[in-house]
């Protein structure tokens, strides 16, 4: 009740992005609906008379003045409100600009930040903890154990 | 457990839709079949002194259902924009139902067959002849 006398003082221009629902469940988009308000609220004299012609037998009317009916009402035809947008090759152009940024960051990180590694990953190190591996047959079935050639000493082929 | 109730209730109301009366039924009610339906959407649109109002709502809410309207009820709702001298209403009756037959691309086709006569007797365009289902 309040709505409708607001929209009428409002004027009757064209509400094309939002209508208020009546009771303030939120706002429904004119794009959810079939048929919205109508798109062009003053008409020319020319769309009066076009209308006033729309009385009449629609066959007498000709193709495009059923175009202009339809915009009168419309805004947009079903392909023009359904139709895509280019916008997504700029959402992945950010992604990757941004994992580009992200990666700058963690190699100047490395350099700058980070102090040196533990000592255990020294090679000489990791070959004793890999002898050390070995000799204790980690995973001698079908893990790490398994795929070294004990007999002859080197990794199984 | 409340996704395994929610399947359940969700058969149930399959299975019920296809029988006139339902014997069991969670919400207690009688379910109405497709004829019922659509007898009563004809009915909506068949109104003689149907309202510019009247035809958006029945519209608007017919669209929002999870279904494509039969083409009785469509032949009903265009009858209806003519009463009300709205041509462009019922160009925009047949895109919604374009649109509304999603990946089903054979619904909109025969819905056309089924309503040309209605559109030759009423000098209804589809939007394919006025070009507007392009961009």
């Amino acid at each position: 009740m309040l709505a409708a006398r607001a929209l009428r003082l409002v004027g009757r221009r064209a509400i094309s992005t939002s209508v208020c629902v009546r009771g303030g469940h939120g706002v429904a988009k004119v794009d959810d609906y079939a048929l919205p308000i109508r798109y062009v609220q003053d008409l020319s004299s020319e769309q009066k008379s076009l209308k006033e012609k729309e009385k009449g037998s629609w066959a007498t009317l000709s193709n495009e003045e059923k175009i202009a009916l339809y915009r009168i009402s419309f805004n947009q035809s079903f392909a023009e409100m359904n139709q895509g947008s280019a916008q997504w090759k700029s959402v992945v152009a950010g992604m990757f600009f941004f994992f580009g940024l992200t990666g700058l960051v963690v190699l100047w990180q490395r350099k700058f930040v980070y102090g040196p590694v533990p000592h255990t990953f020294e090679k000489e190190w990791k070959e004793k903890e890999l002898q050390r591996m070995l000799d204790m047959r980690v995973n001698p079935v079908e893990g790490f154990s398994s795929q070294w050639d004990y007999e002859n000493k080197q990794w199984k082929k | 457990l409340l996704i395994a109730v929610f399947h359940y209730y969700a058969n149930c109301q399959q299975i019920m839709t296809r029988t006139p009366l339902a014997s069991r039924s969670f919400s207690h009610g009688k379910v109405e079949t497709d004829e019922e339906f659509d007898a009563r959407w004809v009915t909506y649109f068949s109104k003689p002194d149907i309202d510019a109002w009247e035809l958006k709502k029945g519209m608007n809410t017919l669209i929002g259902y999870d279904l494509v309207p039969e083409a009785k009820i469509l032949d009903s709702a265009l009858r209806a924009c003519r009463r009300l001298d709205d041509l462009a209403s019922a160009i925009r009756i047949l895109e919604a139902v374009k649109d509304k037959s999603g990946p089903h691309k054979d619904i909109y086709p025969y819905l056309i067959q089924e309503l040309g006569p209605t559109l030759a007797e009423l000098g209804i365009s589809t939007p394919e002849q006025l070009g507007i289902d392009k961009l």
